[in-house]
């Protein structure tokens, strides 16, 4: 079925003649419909409008092979619902934002459109993007859909669990302290986070300004490389967006990676970590180093302070960005005596409270007497951590680190300490903080129950061509991008019981 | 050791957010336990280390001076809570 082939095999497909944009796209809410009572991935699926989109893509296919600039032409992909597409609901996962419909595209929903994609729907997430586990989503949690019972990871769990549940081809994401790399790691699947400035945020809602990028979730590393060249270049619309030219990444990712040195922080080989992850992450290496990489132990030495270091800085920045939300021009209003208890109880009422206790710590950090010594200092660590890997990267081409410490824990398993859940993030945090790129690719699995384990490669900043060639390298010596989960299985769409029974044999492709 | 008078209530003022007592209470409690955590940033010795705004330090970013299209004012409202006249209809402000 196409909804289990990658961009480029779906693409080589269409060129053929041998599927259609149509039978693609239907394939893709098939398997939403028959799958997303248990994975809950989507908030919305705009069945009408993707496929009168993949009859266009369609007919263009008809009258000739596809112009250069189109590599997604009649390719479903999936936004998560911070990422603003026209006529299309945006609720970040919020009460706030419920029966919010965007009256812009975004530059990144813009660059897919142009480039021949078709927009299947909205994607779960954490609201707001905060979150490890999208279980702070204001209307649904998504499972796991290599286990229901557990977590997808966040705050892009939605995006994930539809790229691993083969829902869609591939998908867009945020990541502000591992919103994609974590999800993509503990789901399977490839998740990338370019280098700030490399990707436009216009049309992203905002979470912490200096540290957001949109990033991609896909099947195998060709796919993010194709991906990301579609998303990435300077717009003039974000005036944080960095004018660096966007290399071939496609064009980069067979070349010989010998002789590129890979560094391992002792800071990240942890106690707290699971041993199989840690044992994974290893072999992992390892294969990178018979692949003829070499590897170099580092030092950074701040590591330990990243975790405080981002939850100041996030969440004074995100008290910032959240302040809109007031119920005057848009969103959820709920009247009160005067402006001040109006903004109060629509804000009470639209957020949820890991998005209020982000908001308020936010606003202590930065309230008049306490800036200096929490916001003011974290921004200082916040450099000494960014030196860490400028240093490093003066010896190394590439940073390899578990993505998570742990592969998806149960669903409410974190619900009641907060901390806990901040300190999962500690592998993924210190990229955005210093500000470089990183990727995700699937290392292996635990053994009982069988869980995705991810690799983190973190590159220089506008070293992505470097961390998609060693992931390349990696994952095309390794079995792990060809498993999907049982339940993305495809089975005729049929009430015949008996042939759900038997299951399926060998991978789908 | 909790973090030096975190006054819920006055932060939640601030921040325009009504929390009832039950949420002041857990958020007090869960907050502290995470200030607690971020005591450790005081551990770092940050001497004549400049702080970090942007990851990638862009200056004077500004486009030219030309009129360029924006939003219909239709478009604009369409989330409007209120609206009437193309005008989004607020509480008085004034007595």
């Amino acid at each position: 079925m196409p909804n289990h082939l990658t961009i480029s095999e779906l693409t080589s497909r269409l060129a053929k003649g041998e599927t259609s944009a149509r039978q693609a796209t239907q394939a893709c809410l098939d398997q939403i419909q028959r799958l997303d009572g248990q994975v809950h991935a989507f908030l919305h699926c705009r069945q009408a409008e993707a496929l009168a989109e993949a009859d266009a893509a369609d007919r263009a296919l008809a009258k000739g092979p596809a112009p250069a600039d189109q590599v997604l032409l009649g390719v479903p992909i999936a936004l998560k619902d911070v990422i603003a597409a026209r006529g299309q609901p945006l609720t970040c996962g919020s009460k706030i934002l419920a029966n919010f419909i965007s009256p812009y595209d975004a530059t990144v929903t813009e660059k897919l459109r142009n480039a021949g994609a078709i927009l299947l729907g909205r994607a779960n997430m954490d609201e707001f993007a905060m979150g490890s586990s999208t279980e702070n989503s204001a209307f649904v949690t998504t499972a796991n859909p290599w286990d229901l019972e557990r977590i997808p990871g966040g705050s892009s769990g939605g995006a994930a669990a539809a790229v691993a549940a083969d829902q869609c081809i591939s998908a867009l994401g945020s990541d502000t302290g591992g919103s994609v790399r974590q999800p993509a790691a503990l789901c399977g699947i490839v998740g990338i986070k370019p280098t700030y400035g490399r990707v436009s945020r216009y049309g992203l809602v905002a979470y912490a300004s200096s540290l957001d990028q949109i990033g991609c979730l896909c099947k195998d590393v060709r796919d993010a490389a194709i991906l990301l060249g579609v998303i990435a270049g300077h717009d003039i619309r974000d005036s944080t967006s960095v004018p660096v030219p966007v290399p071939d990444y496609v064009g980069g990712l067979a070349r010989d990676i010998r002789g590129m040195r890979i560094g391992l922080a002792k800071e990240y080989l942890i106690d707290g970590a699971d041993p199989e992850v840690n044992r994974a992450v290893r072999t992992a290496v390892e294969t990178l180093e018979k692949l003829g990489a070499d590897i170099v132990e580092i030092s950074l030495p701040h590591t330990d302070y990243a975790v405080a270091a981002y939850y100041i800085i996030a969440t004074a920045e995100a008290s910032a960005n959240l302040a809109r939300f007031d119920g005057i021009r848009y969103g959820l209003r709920i009247d009160g005596a005067d402006p001040i208890e109006l903004y109060s109880k629509s804000r009470g009422a639209g957020f949820g409270s890991e998005v209020k206790r982000r908001i308020l710590l936010g606003t202590y950090a930065l309230s008049s007497g306490y800036y200096d010594a929490y916001y003011l200092r974290a921004q200082k660590v916040r450099t000494l951590i960014r030196r860490d890997f400028l240093t490093a990267f003066e010896k190394v081409d590439a940073i390899a680190t578990p993505t998570s410490p742990t592969p998806a824990f149960k669903l409410g398993e974190k619900l009641e300490d907060p901390l806990q859940m901040y300190l999962s993030d500690i592998f993924t945090l210190s990229c955005n903080l210093a500000g470089i790129c990183g990727i995700s690719v699937p290392c292996g699995f635990t053994s009982h129950p069988k869980l995705p384990i991810g690799l983190q490669l973190l590159g220089k900043p506008f070293g992505e061509e470097a961390i998609l060639r060693l992931a390349y390298a990696y994952e095309q010596a390794t079995p792990w991008h060809l498993e999907k989960p049982p339940l993305a299985r495809s089975m005729p769409v049929t009430s015949d019981f008996s042939l759900i029974d038997k299951g399926h044999l060998g991978p789908v492709k | 050791m909790s973090a030096p008078s975190f006054d819920i209530h006055y932060i939640a003022h601030l921040a325009r957010l009504s929390l009832t007592p039950e949420e002041e209470r857990q958020a007090a409690a869960q907050l502290g336990h995470v200030l607690d955590y971020i005591e450790k940033l005081k551990e770092v010795d940050v001497t004549g280390v400049e702080p970090t705004a942007h990851p990638f330090p862009l200056t004077n970013v500004v486009r030219g001076d030309a009129v360029s299209p924006s939003l219909a004012t239709q478009e604009a409202l369409r989330n409007a809570p209120s609206e009437e006249n193309g005008l989004i209809l607020v509480p008085k402000i004034v007595e």
